[in-house]
This record gives structure tokens, sequence and C-alpha cells, in this order.
């Protein structure tokens, strides 16, 4: 077997972080390489030097050219690794919405100041490809009106049109159905047969052991473990991943209490058909856990929307603990005691330049511990902080400094300070473990579980099955704005419900 | 009601709106070009003044009619660069740095205009463009004579639309200026420079508006005159939106605009006695301010309007 | 490879270096176009110093000169704060001014002591009603409101110049477009005898320290700086943004209203449309010279103020274009624009960029 692509002994640090450490990979041609890791690992920035967007320290990067012998690439020119025939499908797809998925696909790769396109060569090209690989994406329209699945698709093509012989795909599961992604690794056993080789990115386990030929494992930016994928076992993968068994997260069931959250035939049009919901009825009880698991934009920001205040349905009604909120605002559900963890947490749980203790407090600024006639009560803010801080493990350069300097998962615990410390009855959480490494999902899941232990109701929306399958008493599906309720924890059966699939 | 009808179907009323709107088309097809690459370019007001000015004084100094037109682009172009350097690499307000070219170029034009001439009671003339006389065109029964009154630069600013419009629509560059408005890294992605991207369009768009202040000073009077740009600058800024960043729509607003700036100098002249003057004076800018308002809610911003964009962070 | 980041840390000497380094930088630019006039860049500098600071009658019209300029810095720095784009300073400045005397030249049959207090006021609230109007067609329409309150300025101007060819004209003014005088009890009292600086900048300066502990220590600073730093968190904690907005536009046009008042009561007496020389817009640069700081905001006044008077008496002695201040000012405005970014980013070569994730 020819090898098309060698990492050797990589390295890269950021300030103190050793984000690769000597980190060696090989390529072959035509072989889906798995690269498993917790978030945090490196396997991003490992991705990104191969890519040119960011230079190792140490270590060197051969790629095979057209004849299949391998060549040393420079390193650090994004270009130049494009012109090698390495092609990456980012997390987030870097499209422009307004112009078509035909334009984006050949977008660079003809000349600029040309005063004709020779757009049915283009078009004759990539309809080749397509026919090849299966990708099938409408190429006219504007690529703001696809679907998350035919974006990805079009991302693809981008790679393949550009003639890459390697292909790194960064989570590419992460926004698509089950179903939908078992089409993308079809997709990706044709391309392979044809001499693509692939490495794709991801921590879910089922779909590693399932689509790959090879699994190679990092662990705080060290290679642990690389094994055929016909000898690998979950547990197995799953200890080299975090190092020991991971934990069971799952509480003690317990009997639900009474209502604290009802909504009644609410329905919300919105901009798109992410937050647009139709005659939705949800009842969350508390001691409850209630997942809302679903395919991204399907209707979970309409209807976190709701639960936190921001949106005013135009039909139907919301009960918080019995009580009907006539004018839902953000305030209003806070006094209804509704804690919310939001699912942007830099760009809607905090003010960046406003420091951690006035991050503390914006949420009940009308408090007499926080102001006196109108002015600020500084002291007691502090002290609130430090107060909080403590009790959270917020850690930083201090309740004063202000918040955006704090890591991702410092900003999550901030927020849990915030929302928990109010006791609230009722606590919104969307996606609070995204982007977080394994200690500080934990510490989320955690406090969730202790709401609920002390008898508060939990909504909690992820897109991530195991998570909701993990922490969630009641599992709902939600489809296109509408809410189904999952017969059983099954999770075939919640994968075809979230793909609108008779189950 | 009759003396409007005659209005609207004389040929002079139609060759005036197409005279007035001639500045706004190219203001409004340069603040196109920026803000479709992502970019405010508030710089727009001081850059009509620069290009009136430099235009009229590079004619004055003898560069000829062309070489002021010349002259009054690569002006535009400079401060332009100015707003691109100002708000691409480094990132900067657009808002303010937009404001802060605009105060800027003007006092840069005021200075330049009052030192060269320090002590003129009246502004000093030159020979402007004249009508041009096309030989079938000009024949034409109605569109004839209303295109034969104009000169050259508003043949010029016409062309220009269709240019814009072929380059937006039909060619690579359009692709990628359109693309780098929406989102930067899909350009950035595809090995394409956005800064290269972005800069060009400010330069290329900035240009576009000081010809617009050229033909203030060149075709329509005949002298520049302090405080002459008079709003038209922010006036295009309130088009754009309104045309929805379409060379077509830029046109055609641009054409509204002027045909109703035509018809309230024509209505001073048979109602004035009954209003004062100053309330069609003030009519333009309201009607701006209406269309900014009707156009606003459905407006389609570019994505990546007003966002600065770094490489190597995402 | 060069890239950009931010800093983690923002040292304080950059502060208030940035801002001083500007100017400096600015007044040094004035040499070259200076010499393009053929002037000598420093006799003009000399000349513009003694204009400053060559005697007490030339201090005090500075002061003078800065007291509308820290109203509309002021107007301009809180609503930058809050991110609305209140460029029609100038606008709102007419309309304190003309309700100022609409109100004090004796339509209004008011007592001498009440005058002063009304005019302020509704001065005051005439401004707020220029900048309530954009504010409303913002959070209503999504009308961008750089763009409506950049065009009022305009209409606000030419229906000055109506009111003064119209009802708000002098009968005695000989058809000159001009206002009738504002009555001597509504009128604020000078501060020193035989200048011009009147007690108009005390109230400037009260309403500075007064904006700079609110921003700094009052809820609804807080709220304000909330809205302007994130307008999304804000309202997801339960912040109402659009009352936010409404409150720092009456502010803000109230306090550009106020200069208006305060140049028409304070200094000239009755109104022409040619009252201000563009303090309006000036104000903005006054604004982002002070770092949007309300204390900042007096200082910046003072040395745009100081820039004016120095280049009228060194334009009178040498015979410069006074535009020359105007340059200085726009200049300071782009390199403090500058100082900003160096304030805040640092540019680091490739590989020491932090990690993405």
């Amino acid at each position: 077997m020819t090898t098309v692509l060698k990492l050797n002994g990589l390295s890269k640090h950021f300030g103190p972080v050793i984000a690769n450490d000597d980190v060696s990979l090989t390529l072959n041609k035509g072989e889906v390489l798995a690269l498993l890791g917790e978030n945090g690992a490196g396997k991003t920035t490992l991705m990104n030097m191969l890519f040119g967007h960011y230079l190792p320290d140490s270590g060197s990067i051969e790629v095979a050219d057209e004849a299949g012998v391998l060549q040393p690439l420079p390193l650090g020119h994004p270009q130049v690794a494009l012109a090698a025939g390495v092609g990456m499908v980012h997390q987030h797809f870097t499209l422009a919405e307004n112009i078509s998925a035909l334009d984006n696909i050949t977008l660079g790769a003809e000349p600029l100041f040309a005063l004709r396109r020779n757009r049915r060569a283009a078009r004759r090209k990539v309809e080749e490809i397509i026919a090849q690989s299966g990708l099938t994406a409408p190429l006219d329209t504007p690529v703001g009106r696809l679907s998350v699945g035919e974006r990805q698709r079009v991302e693809i093509l981008k790679a393949l049109y550009r003639q890459a012989r390697i292909l790194v795909l960064d989570e590419p599961t992460a926004v698509l159905t089950p179903q939908e992604a078992d089409t993308l690794f079809e997709n990706i056993r044709l391309m392979t047969a044809e001499g693509l080789s692939v490495i794709f990115i991801s921590h879910k386990l089922r779909e590693v052991l399932a689509f790959s030929d090879r699994i190679a494992v990092l662990r705080h930016g060290r290679k642990v473990g690389e094994m055929a994928t016909s000898e690998a076992d979950e547990k197995s993968i799953a200890r080299m991943m975090v190092g020991a068994d991971t934990p069971e997260l799952a509480g003690a069931a317990m009997a639900p209490g009474a209502p604290v959250l009802a909504l009644t035939g609410v329905s919300v049009t919105g901009r798109s058909k992410r937050d647009t919901l139709s005659g939705v009825d949800l009842t969350v009880h508390a001691h409850e856990i209630l997942g809302i698991a679903g395919v991204s934009g399907n209707g979970q920001s309409g209807l976190a929307n709701v639960i936190s205040g921001l949106t005013r349905p135009e039909q139907g009604l919301i009960r918080v603990n019995g009580v009907e909120i006539g004018a839902p605002s953000p305030s209003a559900m806070v006094q209804a005691g509704v804690g919310r963890i939001p699912e942007d947490r830099h760009h809607e749980g905090i003010v960046g330049a406003m420091s951690v203790a006035e991050n503390m407090i914006i949420e009940r600024l009308d408090d007499a511990d926080v102001q006196s006639r109108g002015l600020l009560r500084r002291e007691a803010i502090q002290d609130n902080a430090e107060r909080l801080a403590r009790a959270y493990d917020v850690r930083g350069p201090g309740v004063e400094a202000p918040a955006r300097l704090l890591s991702g998962g410092n900003i999550q615990k901030l927020i849990l300070a915030r929302v928990f410390d109010r006791s609230p009855t009722l606590i919104l959480a969307n996606q609070p473990t995204r982007g977080l490494d394994m200690g500080a999902a934990a510490e989320v899941g955690r406090r969730l579980l202790e709401a609920r232990e002390r008898g508060a109701g939990v909504v909690l929306i992820s897109e991530d099955l195991d998570e909701i399958l993990g922490l969630a008493d009641r599992i709902v599906v939600i489809r296109d704005g509408a809410l189904h309720e999952a017969p059983s924890r099954d999770r075939e059966q919640i994968g075809l419900m979230m793909a609108g699939e008779p189950a | 009601m009759m003396d409007i009808l005659n209005i609207l179907i004389s040929e002079s009323f139609w060759a005036a709106s197409l005279r007035i709107a001639t500045p706004l088309i190219f203001g409004v097809l340069g603040a196109l070009i920026c803000e479709r690459a992502g970019v405010l370019n508030l710089g727009i007001e001081g850059i009509f003044v620069v290009g009136a000015m430099c235009g009229w004084m590079a004619v004055w100094l003898g560069a000829g009619l062309w070489g002021g037109v010349l002259v009054a682009a690569l002006a535009g172009a400079f401060f332009g660069l100015l707003h691109a350097i100002l708000t691409v690499p480094l990132g900067l307000s657009q808002h303010v740095s937009g404001l802060g070219i605009t105060l800027f170029a003007t006092s840069v034009s005021y200075y330049t205009y009052r030192t060269a001439l320090p002590n003129v009671s009246s502004p000093p003339r030159i020979e402007p463009f004249q009508p041009l006389d096309l030989p079938v065109l000009s024949e034409l029964p109605f569109l004839g004579s209303v295109l034969f009154q104009q000169t050259a630069l508003t043949w010029l600013a016409l062309l220009m639309v269709a240019v814009v419009w072929y380059v937006m629509n039909r060619t690579a560059l359009g692709v990628a200026i359109k693309a780098v408005g929406d989102n930067p890294d899909s350009v950035d992605a595809q090995g394409l420079s956005v800064y290269g991207l972005r800069i060009g369009a400010i330069v290329a768009g900035s240009a576009l508006m000081a010809l617009g202040g050229a033909f203030l000073t060149m075709s329509a009077f005949d002298a520049f005159f302090f405080g002459m740009v008079n709003g038209r600058g922010w006036v295009c800024i309130a088009l754009v939106i309104f045309a929805s960043w379409r060379p077509g729509k830029a046109l055609l607003g641009a054409l509204l605009f002027g045909a109703f700036d035509a018809l309230q100098v024509r209505l001073q002249t048979e109602i004035g006695a009954l209003v004062p003057g100053q309330v069609f004076l003030m009519a333009p800018y309201i009607l701006s301010i209406i269309a900014l308002v009707v156009a606003a809610r459905s407006a389609d911003y570019p994505r990546a309007l007003l966002t600065p964009w770094f490489k190597g962070q995402r | 490879m060069i890239r950009i980041e931010p800093r983690q840390t923002q040292s304080r000497a950059f502060t208030l270096g940035v801002p001083v380094l500007s100017a400096v930088i600015a007044l040094a630019f004035a040499a070259i176009p200076l010499l393009a006039a053929g002037a000598n860049p420093l006799q003009a500098y000399a000349e513009m110093f003694r204009g400053v600071f060559g005697s007490v009658f030339a201090f005090s019209e500075v002061l003078t000169r800065a007291t509308p300029l820290i109203f509309t810095g002021l107007a301009a720095a809180l609503a930058f704060r809050a991110k609305l784009w209140n460029i029609g300073a100038e606008g709102q400045l007419y309309l304190g001014a003309m309700a100022a005397v609409a109100i004090g030249s004796g339509v209004l049959d008011v007592s001498g002591i009440l005058l002063l207090p009304l005019i302020v006021l509704l001065g005051a609230a005439a401004g707020a009603a220029g900048m309530v109007a954009p504010t409303y067609l913002k959070t209503r329409f999504g009308a961008d409101e750089v763009v409506t309150t950049l065009l009022l300025n305009f209409i606000i101007l030419i229906f000055v110049q109506m009111m003064l060819e119209g009802p708000l004209q002098d009968p005695m003014s000989l058809g000159w477009p001009q206002s009738a005088p504002v009555l001597d009890q509504g009128m604020l009292p000078p501060l020193m005898d035989r200048m011009r600086v009147h007690s108009g900048l005390v109230v400037a300066l009260i309403l500075a320290g007064l904006a700079q502990f609110m921003l700094a220590r009052s809820v609804w600073g807080f709220r304000l700086r909330a809205v302007g730093e994130n307008a999304a968190a804000a309202r997801h904690a339960g912040i109402n943004v659009n009352r936010s907005l409404f409150g720092v536009a009456i502010l803000s046009g109230g306090l550009a209203g106020l200069a208006g008042v305060s140049e028409v009561a304070g200094l000239k007496g009755y109104l022409t449309s040619d009252l201000s020389p563009g303090f309006g817009y000036t104000g903005i640069v006054v604004a982002m010279l002070a770092g949007l700081s309300p204390a900042g905001v007096v200082i910046a006044a003072l040395f745009i103020a100081s820039v004016f008077v120095g280049a009228d008496s060194m334009s009178r002695a040498m015979g410069v274009s006074s535009f020359l201040a105007d340059l200085v000012v726009s200049v300071s405005l782009l390199c403090v624009l500058v100082g900003g970014f160096v304030a805040r980013y640092r540019i680091v070569r490739a590989s020491t960029t932090r990690a993405a994730s």
C-alpha cells in the first residue's frame, strides 16, 4: 500500500500550552483514518498545521505528488497545501451564502480578472465529480437556501474540484442526522475506491468504529494509540481517549413532581427554520430532566428563545410553575424562576468587556444587594463575585478582570454560577457542553443533576444524542419546529425520528 | 395637477433629472462596490469634495477635462486606500474611520483650495464639459433630446452602471467580491486574499465616488465652492440600501431621486409663492430618509458588512 | 507570516498615551501643510501657542470655544458608548438653539428667574427630540441611524433658515436672517469681566462630572455599557435594550441641544444659520480623542478648542488658511483610531498564534 501523507514528529505550543507534542502519522492511499480525541486533545491544531494555517515548532510533513512520490511540504502556506492536493472541510462551513453552490466551488479556481468565465466547463467538471462521488447538491441555488447536509456536500465538492487527493473532515457529522451521516460515509467509500485518502476527525466512537480503516487517538496533544479498526473495540478506545473508563453520569431515577413549565400550542414564525415553532405542547416537571434531541436547525433556537423570553410567541400559552406568563420577556422569565444557559455563551452569555463580577449580577440589577437608589453597591457586588467564583471554581485573572479573558470552560462556570445561585425552578440548558473539555462538561452534567435532585425541572437541548441519553429522564425529538415524544431510549429509533422517517 | 403632468412629459424635466442623478449614480455605484465587499465607506462625502476640488483644480492648472477626471479618480482612490488600510487589515471601526476620512478629505480640499487661491473674491471658472452630440442617438424622438442634453460624464456614469453590473454578475471578480462581503472565510479557504479583494473594492469604489464630485465642478458647475457637495454623499449611502446593492436598482434610485429633485425645482416656480422655498430644499433629504425607512426592513445587508476579518482567526 | 491578535491585557499607559500621542502627531503633521503654504512651521507653532496661552483673554477664548465642544463631545461619547451612532449633534445643536431663541426672545411671558431654567430645559428637550426620532426609526424600522442623523443635520439647518426668514426673524434685523435676541434675564451670566467665557462652561463641566460618575457607578450606566458592549447578551440578561437606547438618545440629543442653548444664550445672544462651525461633527472627534470617557471629553475639548483658537490667531498673523485647524482635528481623529488599534492588538509572528481549539 502506498503512503500519501507522512507527518513526522510535529510539535506545536501556544505560550505555555502544548497543543501537539511529537505527533507522527501516516496515511495510505484509499484509506479512511479516524483521528479521535476529546475536545482540546490537539486534533484540530494538528490538521491546521497540515493545512498550513499554523506553523509547527518542529517536525515536517511529506505529501505524495501526482506520481505518488513523497515530497516535503513547505509549512505554513495554505496555498501550497491546497496545491499539493490537501483539502480540508472545516467544522464551520466556509461558504458564501449569497452566491450559488457552483460559484462557491469554482471560487478562486478561475482567473479573477478574466472578462468571461467558462461556466460550462466548470459545471461539466463538477457534475462529473458528483457522478463519481454521489455527493449531490443543487448547483444554481444560493447556498443560503441549502440544507446543512447539502452545504457539507458542497464543501467536499469544493475540495474535490481542487483535485484534493487527501481530504480532511473536521467533525463532519456534528450537524447531520445519523442517517445523513451514513450517506456521507457511503459517499466517502465511493471516493476512497477512486483513490482518495481521508482523515476524519471525530469524538464519536460509534461512527469511528463503523466507518474507518484505522484509528489514531490523541490525548493532551500526544498520539496515545493507533490501531486497525478491525482490532479496536469501544471500551478500549474510550479508555485511550480519556485515560480512564468513561464516567457514567446518569442519576438515579426520581419521581417527577408538579409541572414547572407548560407550553400549550406555542407557535413562532421565525426568520428561518431554526427559530420557527408550530403548535408546540410541552410539559416539564420538577425532578425531571427533559432532553430535546434533534438535528441542528430544526427549531431548537425557537424553543430556547421562547423559554428564555427572547421571543414572544404568536400563539399559545406559557406557564411557569403554574403561573401564566402574560408578557414574556427575559426579565419576566428570570423573575418567574427560570435559569437560562444560552447556546452561544460568548455572544449571549456574557458581556466580554465587562468584569466577571458585573457579569455575575447582570440578570438581577434590581436586587437590593446589588443596588441602592440606582447606584451600584460595588462592595457587595465584589463579595458576591468572590463567593460565586469560589463555589463554582471560576478561574481566571480575578473577578475585576474583563470576562472575555476567561477560558471557554470558565465562562460557562460563570454562567452556571449566575444561574444556579438563584435556585431556579426551571433550567433551560441549550447546548451546555458544546466546545467544553470533558472535565468541564462533566461539571455541567453534575450541576444539572444536582438541580434536578433539588426539585428543579431541566430542559436540556443538545445535538449530542449521547449527552441526552446520559442525562435525560425523558426524551423529546424536535423536527421542523414540532415536538415528538420518543417512545423509547433506543438510539436507532430516535435517530430515525430526528431524520423524519417513520420509526 | 395639469401643471405637474406638463412637467412630467417635458423633455427638459427628464434631461434635468438625469443631470441631477449623475453624481448620485457615481456615488451609489461606488458605495455599492465597497459595501458588497463588506465595508461601509462613510468617507464618501469627503471623497466627493476631493473629487470636485482636485478635478476642478487639475483643469484649472491646464490638465484638460479628461486629465481632470483622471486626477479626481486618483485622488478618490487615494483616500479610499487610506480608509481601506484603516478598516481592512487594521479592522478599525468603519463608522469612525469613514467619518474621519470625510473630515480629513474635506479639510485637505478646503485648505488646498484656500492656499492655492488665497485672495479671490469670486471663484475662478473653467470651461466645463459640454453636452455631447451623438450622431444617431440624438435624433431619437424623446429619448434623444433627453440624452442629447447630457455631457460626457453623464454618459460615463451610465456606462459605469453597465460595467459594474457586468463585473458583479458575470465575472469571477464580482463573485469573489460578493463572497468576501458575505463570508470572508469562504474566500480565504479558496486561497484568495480577503484583504486584497476588500482593499481593491474600496479603492475602486472610492474612485467612482470622486467622479461624482468631479461632475459637480466640471459639468454641473464650472467652479469649486465650499459646501457644494452638501450631503450628496450621505444621500448615496441611503440610496444604496434602497437599491439593495444592485447596480440596476442603483440607477433607478438615483433617477427617481433626480426626478424628484427636478420636480421640486419646477414646482417651486409654480407654487413657490405658497410655500417657503426651503421646504423644497429639504425635500430630497426627507425623501432619502423615507427611502431608507421603506427599504431598511427588508434590506438584505451583505452579511459581513461592518465586521472586520483577521487572517488566521476564525 | 505576520498575524494580528488581541492583547490579553491593556495597560493604562495606552489609554492615556494614545490620545496624547495622537494629538502630538496631528500637530506635528500640520508642518506639512504649513510648509506647502510657504509658512515657517516653527513660527506658526509659536503664533498658535501665543494665540492660546498668550494672554488671559486668549485662554478665556479657548474656554469659550471648548464649551460647546464639551456638550457635543459628551453627546457623542454617551451615544457611542451604547453603540448608538449619533452623528446628528450638529442638527440637534440647532434645535436647542432654536428653542432657546423661540422662548428666550420674549414670546412667552415668563418671569425673570424662571426664564433661564426654562430655556435650558426646553433647549435640551428640543435636541433630545432630534435624536429620539432617528432612534425610533432605528428600533422600529431598522433604519441606520448614521444615515438618518446625518441627513437630519441638513434638514434641520434648512429648517433653521426657513424659521429665520419666517416666524423667528427679528423684526428689527432689516431683512437679515437672524432671530430676535434672547432677553437679558434669559442669558447665561458671563464668568469673567470683559471676557466672553460664560457660565455654560460650568454647566458643561458639571454634566461631564455627572456623566462620568453615572456611567461607572449607576445601574443606568451599567445597562448602557452592557447594551453597547454586547446588545445580545444584555437582552438575554433581561435588560430592555430599546429602553436603554431611547434613554441614551434623549441624553445625547439633550446634551447636543444644550450646546446650542449655550451658544445662543451664553455667547451670541441671537441665532443665525452660521451659529455652529461644525461643533456637532467636531464633538465626534472630541469623544473619540477622549476614548469615550466623559472626563476625557473635557480635556479633549480643551485641546481641540486650543487648536481652533490657535490656528485662527496664527492665520491672522501669517495669512495661512485657518482650515489648517480642521486638518489637525481630522488627523488627530485618524491617529487616535490607529492608536486604539495599537492598544488593543499586537502584531505577532504566526508561530505564536493562540490555539483555535
